[in-house]
């Protein structure tokens, strides 16, 4: 198979303008006679169905919480990147797009990565009128902090609950239209399979989850905006229904997944407190603007940190990193603190955790200032952990936050299936092997305001669209293969919990394929994966029945497939025989113990095609070129 | 920590309920609240129970996305200063304790299962005027409009409302007006919501009212159980918008539907 990436070529700065002026256009009159199906609710997912709505498109959108309202992009924390220049630092489209594709560690495409950074300064323009009360300085001019990666400040924020006010504005634009008779929301509806027709996506199968039902929607044209998957690893910042099953479906069905392997392990997480533990809690990267890490210099120092005097403390980022200091990008700050607590030097009762200490600030800045800063945040580790940050230095450790990698997505944000468009988290396109702080709800915002409802227009207006109902045969089809799966799982009747299979995954993944990777212990995963899954067909115990609210049953499919993914990001994990961004492979780094690219092998995205349930995915490579950034080694010191 | 709960249970709308007692042994003072549960519901699922898993929503676990909350002994979010049941550790309870759980009650909130209700009444009243009506791409610059800090605090305070229904649960009238005039009060300090400010308020307002919510009578339960601190005085704001609103926003006396 070949991908064609349809990516512009000419003057990059241009690149978006002339799509967009190539594209062709739906006459506003036939636009309502258009259907689209967006699934998904989060800023991506609701930005793009408000969006749509709004230029006068029949949309449906599908998520499966109570509300539109819930999705998880409203945990996201510190803020949102803009290349607005407004604190005259020096900051450009051009410095932002070079920022993000040398945070990316140059596995990204470029003209995306452009395209991202030009629409960053009209997202904060619309969110600014829709309401969201961004921060803002005494002469009423919008605020901006600093984030990890960059030199400049140009991060927006509202507090330390950025990703709630954007999605509230995208939800409130989204509530707008759904009153005005344009958007119909369907809330609790899990989406379990997508329906191709002749070549074309034409409609979702999905669980109705009060009732249990299942059900056919048909349309011209199937957004997916469903997230990401980093709940493979069980424990992550993710919020507990955050899942792969709607990106996995499509991919069964021929939707190519890109880059399963690169996932982000975010180095300010609530560490561990025991074997109950439902979920970690991210600790905002901006308290890295105000906060200092540290370990003792000491092997094994079990005093207190007050008790630590200053000259045997390790402020190890500001000693490795001197120009970047606290300020690294994730990665290299959670490697970072990993090889600390490896050395022995970590923190608290378990020992894996570092010092996030804010004294320094406080004397600084007085305690109101840094209450003012980070209030929320501090309020809510002091809830977790019991312990008061503004007499006592935060404990962190890194946790997965963030996957970069998602289904394949063309430079109009197309799949590999005609009419299925991914966008937000769920889509592989713009963070490359690692994601900058704040740049995520910059790109599912972009996606969904500005690009995909240009590009669905372009793909609905160059393509014809035979009647089809839900009683088409392909619907049958769907249909039985998602009650199959269900009454699968419901007969196992075996002993084990969905839960403590899911942890079981979870802890491989975290082993094998989390912060540091090597070929041997990929190969081992990949095979205690296949028996898990293997033992979970035949010895679940899902209770209850299909036809009736259960939550069990919700996450039994669920984890079905994160099993099956967990299998390929390790394949994946090993066939990138190189180390960038957040995939470290051990066998590949510098003698400082950086992680070594290999160009010359290995500057591709891998798109990976299911090949049916018995055979393993095939790799597909899509080249990356670089004509404006030019690959180097990233260096923060 | 040895815990006893009394768990409202409850298969359907239509079902009739009833208190159900679980002894939890071994609660370590460190979970939340709902890990507690979790616990729980792995041993009803590995011993086969009849009713099953006791059925509570959740996701983000943060106390951000608003998706829990129930009462615990006739709590909101069992009455831990700006806290949601997700961010409510064990470590507030004493060895032996013996809990009531139920679900919020509310006419407008009907029970879906156990502890788990319809809330989809909150969506309804956003979407009757919750917003600002600015389509994509005819924004001005960010900076065009100077905003009092002040102002923009204030709307923050507001627009933090996570709509998880505490406030409902914890109203003797089980009135929406806290979550309402939260919305209401997060718009009409910002210039961006001037121009629909009365008419918004009206809209809300009368949807609120169709959705079976009571009315306030200024009791303040639903601010001491707010997990995000939200103040009664934005009900005032509310009601002086309501008021001015009906007095100078009515087309004809058929569009007012007095609830």
């Amino acid at each position: 198979m070949e991908l064609n990436s349809r990516v512009p070529s000419g003057d990059i700065q241009t690149r978006w303008t002339r799509t967009k002026f190539d594209m062709k256009l739906v006459n506003p009159a036939n636009k309502r006679k258009h259907s689209v199906i967006v699934v998904g609710s989060g800023l991506a997912g609701a930005s793009a169905a408000a969006t749509m709505g709004e230029l006068g498109y029949n949309v449906k959108c599908f998520c499966f919480q109570d509300s539109p309202r819930r999705a998880h992009s409203i945990a996201a924390q510190g803020g949102i990147n803009a290349a607005k220049n407004y604190q005259n630092d020096g900051d450009s489209v051009y410095r932002l797009f070079y920022d993000t594709v040398k945070g990316g560690d140059f596995r990204a495409r470029e003209s995306n990565v452009y395209r991202l950074a030009e629409i960053s300064v009209n997202i904060i323009d619309q969110c600014v009128a829709q309401g969201v009360p961004f921060a803002r300085e005494y002469g009423g001019t919008l605020s901006n902090r600093s984030f990890g990666g960059a030199q400049v400040s140009r991060t927006f924020y509202a507090r330390g609950q950025t990703g709630q006010q954007l999605l509230l504005g995208a939800y409130q634009a989204l509530e707008r239209q759904i009153d005005a008779g344009r958007v119909q929301m369907m809330t609790r509806r899990e989406m379990l399979d997508v329906v191709n027709i002749d070549g074309q996506a034409r409609g979702i199968v999905c669980r109705n989850l009060t009732t249990g039902a299942i059900e056919s929607y048909a349309a011209d044209v199937v957004v997916l905006a469903t997230g990401g998957y980093g709940n493979v690893f069980y424990l992550s910042t993710n919020a507990k229904g955050s899942n792969v099953t709607a990106t996995w479906r499509a991919h069964k069905r021929g939707a190519l997944f890109g880059n399963p392997c690169f996932t982000q392990i975010h180095p300010t997480c609530i560490p561990v407190s025991g074997d109950y533990q439902s979920k970690l809690t991210l600790m905002s990267e901006s308290l890295r603007n105000d906060g200092r890490i540290w370990v003792p210099k000491k092997v094994g120092d079990k005093r207190k940190a007050a008790e630590i005097p200053e000259s045997e403390r390790d402020y190890y980022l500001e000693r490795i990193y001197p120009s970047f200091g606290n300020l690294v990008p994730r990665d290299i700050a959670s490697r970072a603190a990993k090889k600390m607590c490896d050395e022995g030097r970590g923190v608290g009762e378990s020992g894996f955790g570092v010092y996030l200490d804010f004294s320094e600030a406080i004397k600084r800045l007085g305690a109101d200032k840094i209450k003012e800063r980070y209030g929320n945040l501090f309020e809510m580790y002091d809830r977790i952990t019991g312990e008061d940050p503004y007499t006592l230095p935060m404990r962190i450790y890194p946790a997965v936050h963030y996957t970069m990698g998602g289904l394949w997505v063309d430079y109009q944000l197309m799949t590999t299936l005609n009419g299925l468009f991914c966008l937000g988290e769920a889509n592989f396109s713009d963070h490359g092997a690692n994601r900058l702080g704040a740049s995520a709800l910059m790109q599912g915002l972009a996606d969904g305001y500005f690009i995909a409802p240009a590009c669905v227009g372009n793909y609905l207006a160059s393509n014809k669209f035979a009647p089809v109902g839900t009683d088409h045969s392909a619907f049958k089809d769907a249909e039985a293969n998602v009650n199959q799966q269900t009454n699968k799982l419901l007969n196992a009747s075996g002993k084990r919990t969905v839960t403590s299979f899911h942890r079981d995954l979870g802890k491989i993944m975290w082993e094998y394929c989390g912060m540091a990777r090597n070929a041997a212990g990929l190969t081992q995963a990949i095979g205690k994966i296949d028996a898990l899954k293997e033992e979970y067909w035949a010895s679940v115990n899902v209770p209850g029945s299909g036809d009736e609210l259960n939550q069990s049953l919700e996450t039994a499919g669920r984890v079905a497939d994160l099993i099956e993914l967990g299998s390929l990001m390790c394949r994946d994990a090993l066939a990138r025989e190189e180390s960038c961004g957040g995939h470290y492979r051990e066998e590949y780094q510098t003698p400082e113990g950086e992680a070594l690219r290999d160009d010359d092998n290995f500057s591709y995205v891998s798109a990976w095609q299911w090949e049916g349930d018995k055979k393993a995915q095939t790799l597909v490579k899509e080249p990356l070129t670089f004509d404006y950034v030019h690959p180097s080694q990233r260096s923060y010191k | 920590m040895r815990i006893t709960l009394n768990v409202w249970r409850q298969k359907n709308t239509n079902a009739a309920g009833a208190m159900k007692r679980y002894e939890v042994p071994n609660v370590s003072p460190d979970m939340s609240f709902l890990e507690m549960l979790d616990v729980l519901n792995e041993e009803l699922i590995e011993k086969k129970d009849a009713d099953g898993p006791v059925t509570f929503e959740h996701d983000c676990r943060e106390g951000i996305c608003g998706s829990c909350g129930f009462m615990i002994d006739g709590l909101a979010h069992g009455g831990n200063e700006r806290t949601t049941v997700c961010q409510l550790h064990m470590r507030h309870f004493k060895d032996g304790d013996d809990l009531v759980l139920e679900p919020w009650r509310a006419t407008a909130f009907p029970v879906l299962r156990d502890l788990m209700v319809d809330r989809s009444a909150f969506d309804r009243i956003i979407a009757s005027g919750g917003y600002v009506s600015v389509s994509t791409g005819s924004a001005p610059d960010g900076n065009a409009i100077a905003i009092r800090k002040l102002d923009s605090d204030l709307a923050m305070d507001n627009a933090q409302c996570i709509g998880c229904g505490a406030c409902v649960a914890a109203c003797p009238n089980a009135s929406a007006s806290l979550f309402t005039s939260a919305k209401i009060a997060h718009l009409g300090h910002l210039p961006q919501g001037q121009p629909e400010r009365l008419e918004r308020a009206k809209k809300m307002v009368d949807q609120m009212n169709n959705e079976l919510f009571g009315s306030c009578t200024n009791i303040g339960e639903c601010e001491a159980v707010c997990p995000k601190g939200i103040r009664i005085e934005s009900i005032a704001l509310m009601n002086r918008d309501y008021s001015k609103a009906s007095m100078m926003e009515r087309p004809s006396t058929g569009d007012l539907g007095f609830g």
